[in-house]
């Protein structure tokens, strides 16, 4: 169909789908730690302003968490209807692990996140605050357990071929592989990242609209906090995972830099731009920063870093498009350490909240953070290429036996109805996001006797005032 | 031998797939009742009903399938192989209703109606091809070690579209009795109105997938007709019956809750009929659970986990519906 074949189909509708779905878990994870935090603080110092960003953020968490939900769905069916061979062969070790994610975080999510959007004046706030925790716990946990199974088919052990099928021996080594510990913080850390830029630009946006009031500040001062501390934590990690993916994966590594000749005991240069070539098997207009390479990769002015043709032509992932998303990620991730310091530096006399460059920028790098986590998944994915399970099972041998026609099908389907429904569900989120937290200085915030004054059908789940009776029709 | 791995893997799988069915099963049947009802603020009720629980209602949809890959990992990629179409149309048809939840609040008053359809249409299209795979599950798969070995279109029988269609009538009753037991007034009434026919059309469908299903396939008929099955199993057809006499009565009369119980009842027992006629077979009509099974290693670590987890699952599940007990009323709210 078209020049492809059954398998770049199944692979376009794979990709396609799971980068789409990714980005709702990513702010799902980071809003639900927020908004734990902003509940916890509501409840010990009592200042509305904390109750007004929970409500506020609250809408937009439960709009995000739905588009998540349903297009996670599809990736639980997705590993058997495209890669029927990988689930029959791994399904040992992947399997019971995606079921401890169902039990464990799925469940939790979904069981709690009720009582958390519609609980508000059901249960008392101590409940609530508890249903805010688990759903936020199972956030965590649900990243836990599906990247140790991504990185169990990074970095695979802990298992023995039987019968012409993994077989897991030892659970521990199984989660607990190699690559998992790093790509759970640095994943972690790019959620909590991306959702902290998006709350920045969210109060950088109302307060560029002249919008200057105490809830808009707080949101703004929270997020570069916390970019300013996450920002350079990340870097960090994303250094020792590289590290670790050279001693494990080092074809990914050499893809990711360009390199293609093995030059023992010679300095590896960092090769700042340039197009790898994978057929004439070199790095065009490379330009290049002697020694770099060795002293960011290995941590030494020599070090060795095997190039790609090291490997068999086979073997090797594309170069030229993990270089360049690599690069995309680190660049970014750049900025956002930049970002939160100018943001440091204009803190003092609060012109961080009236530097129109400042906050222009800031809503610039809004929705940095999301690309930034895409561009590093497409990195390491495609890095792990041409093996599903990496020097164990080739992607062309896991795809199931679809014909290109039935797979063009669902594809153009797919493309159509996600970029109808989770496009006009974006719309709707930064409709709400424009709106703004609703303010309410009110002293005395536990009197319920103001009768709320609303539409019958409200855009929130909440009424005006948490304590007041919720008009009908709201619903998240 | 020890412990019969496969078989309590069978049993966990089986009551994930049964909570689905009830409990997504209402969900959807809102859907499914949404074009018998125009008015908006009835339908926020209706959709209100649901909002807390729908999304842990699906969730067992998701254990279902991560159960199978963790236990039976060659019936999950021979099933869904097989089963790719109708399955990638039923994923389609729940993201469209998911996101309507939310979305038709949030969307401007006309745009409304587009995600009013979405939620109908969605639920339709989920529930039909729903049924459309429970259909091709009946007539078995064409299946040779690892793979399957028939077409992309082999779930497009006659038997398989009319069990869509008959699904579709159990999950509009499940909705309608539910929402008799959560709402009241005109819409309560005309739920217990629709509630007869849509029960008349579930008897129908159970019966004749009842006959259809031995006619064509000789171990099914064998496994109900021979002596001395016949006298173990003559219950399950009588209880379908008195269910329903008893469902029918309740419906001209004012109970609440009992007519969505006895809905379950009749769906569950539609359910053991099925894996009456299947037992012991994974993947009809050749593969067993024995067959298809994962390592004991796979399946032992799993089972701790679902052993000690379901059960906390079901006390807070239980919790939550606690929460949002209660009738639903047009223009107050209840949350």
């Amino acid at each position: 169909m078209f020049g492809f074949s059954a398998l770049d189909l199944a692979r376009i509708q794979f990709g396609f789908t799971v980068s789409f779905h990714i980005v709702f878990p990513a702010i799902t994870i980071g809003l639900a730690s927020y908004l734990a935090v902003l509940e916890a603080l509501w409840l010990l110092v009592k200042r509305p302003v904390y109750r007004d960003l929970y409500r506020f953020w609250l809408q937009i968490f439960a709009l995000n968490f739905a588009m998540g939900v349903v297009s996670g769905l599809v990736m639980a069916y997705e590993f058997g209807t495209n890669w029927s061979y990988f689930s029959a062969f791994a399904g040992g070790v992947t399997g019971p692990l995606l079921a401890y994610e169902v039990l464990t975080a799925f469940f939790l999510e979904a069981g709690f996140l009720g009582v958390m959007l519609f609980g508000w004046n059901k249960v008392g706030p101590a409940l609530h605050f508890f249903a805010t925790l688990m759903v936020a716990l199972g956030t965590l946990i649900s990243a836990t357990w599906i990247l140790a199974s991504n990185s169990w088919m990074q970095t695979p052990q802990g298992y023995e071929i039987i019968g012409g099928r993994i077989v897991p021996v030892d659970w521990l080594k199984v989660i607990f592989n190699p690559s998992f510990p790093y790509r759970l913080l640095h994943m972690t850390m790019a959620a909590y990242l991306a959702t902290a830029l998006f709350v920045g630009a969210s109060g950088a946006w109302h307060l560029l609209k002249g919008r200057d009031e105490p809830a808009v500040r707080k949101m703004l001062s929270m997020a570069m906090w916390m970019i300013l501390l996450v920002a350079p934590l990340q870097a960090v990690i994303g250094d020792a995972h590289g590290l670790n993916t050279l001693k494990y994966q080092p074809a990914k590594i050499a893809a990711m830099e360009g390199l293609w000749v093995d030059t023992p005991g010679e300095a590896v240069p960092l090769i700042l731009f340039g197009l790898p070539d994978m057929a004439a098997e070199t790095t065009r207009y490379a330009i290049e920063i002697p020694h770099l390479g060795s002293l960011i990769l290995t941590h030494s002015w020599n070090g060795r870093v095997p190039g790609l043709k090291s490997f068999a032509a086979i073997d090797r992932p594309n170069s030229t498009v993990v270089f360049w998303t690599f690069r995309v990620m680190a660049g970014l991730g750049m900025l956002m350490i930049l970002l939160a310091l100018c943001g440091l530096a204009l803190r003092p006399g609060g012109r961080i909240f009236r530097n129109r460059l400042f906050l222009r920028v800031a809503l610039l790098m809004g929705p940095s953070g999301l690309i930034a986590l895409l561009a590093g998944w497409i990195t390491t994915e495609m890095g792990r290429q041409p093996w599903v399970v990496y020097g164990v099972m080739r992607t062309k041998d896991a795809v199931s036996t679809h014909s290109p026609m039935a797979l063009a099908t669902t594809l153009g389907l797919f493309v159509v109805m996600y970029v109808l429904v989770f496009g006009t569900g974006v719309g709707y989120l930064v409709k709400l996001v424009a709106k703004g937290p609703s303010i309410h200085d009110d002293p005395h915030p536990n009197e319920a006797e103001i009768p709320h004054k609303r539409p019958a059908r409200p855009l929130s789940a909440f009424p005006d005032r948490p304590d007041a009776p919720i008009p009908s029709g709201g619903t998240r | 031998m020890g412990i019969d791995l496969p078989l309590i893997w069978i049993a966990i799988i089986g009551f994930g797939l049964m909570m689905y069915v009830i409990m997504d099963g209402f969900d959807l049947g809102i859907g499914i009742l949404f074009p018998f009802v125009r008015d908006h603020d009835e339908r926020d009720t209706m959709v209100n009903t649901v909002a807390p629980v729908w999304d842990g209602n699906e969730t067992w949809l998701v254990l279902g399938g991560a159960g199978l890959l963790a236990a039976f990992p060659l019936a999950y990629s021979v099933l869904l192989s097989a089963l790719y179409l109708p399955i990638l149309f039923m994923l389609a048809g729940l993201i469209w209703r998911g996101v309507a939840f939310e979305f038709r609040f949030k969307a401007d008053e006309n745009q409304r109606w587009f995600w009013d359809h979405a939620f109908a249409w969605g639920s339709y299209i989920a529930t039909f091809f729903q049924g459309v795979c429970l259909g091709t599950y009946i007539n078995g798969f064409h299946v040779d070690g690892p793979s399957y070995q028939g077409g992309a279109l082999d779930w497009l029988t006659p038997f398989s579209l009319f069990t869509g269609a008959g699904l579709i009538a159990a999950y509009g009753l499940l909705g309608a009795t539910w929402l008799i037991y959560k709402t009241e007034g005109d819409l309560q009434r005309r739920m217990r109105a629709l509630s007869q026919p849509a029960t008349l059309a579930l008897l129908a469908v159970t019966g004749v997938v009842s006959i259809w299903t031995p006619l064509v396939h000789p171990d099914v008929a064998r496994r109900w007709f021979s002596l001395p099955n016949l006298y173990f199993l003559i219950p399950v057809p009588v209880l379908v019956l008195a269910t329903s006499v008893l469902l029918l009565k309740l419906l001209r009369g004012d109970a609440q809750l009992r007519p969505f119980l006895l809905s379950l009842l009749l769906l569950f027992l539609g359910y053991s009929g099925l894996l009456i006629s299947l037992w012991p077979h994974i993947i009809p009509p050749s593969v067993t659970i024995w067959d298809a099974a994962a390592p004991p290693q796979s399946m032992g670590f799993a089972l701790v986990g679902a052993l000690f987890i379901i059960p906390i699952i079901l006390v807070y599940t239980t919790w939550a519906y606690y929460v949002f007990r209660g009738k639903v009323r047009a223009g107050e709210g209840y949350h």
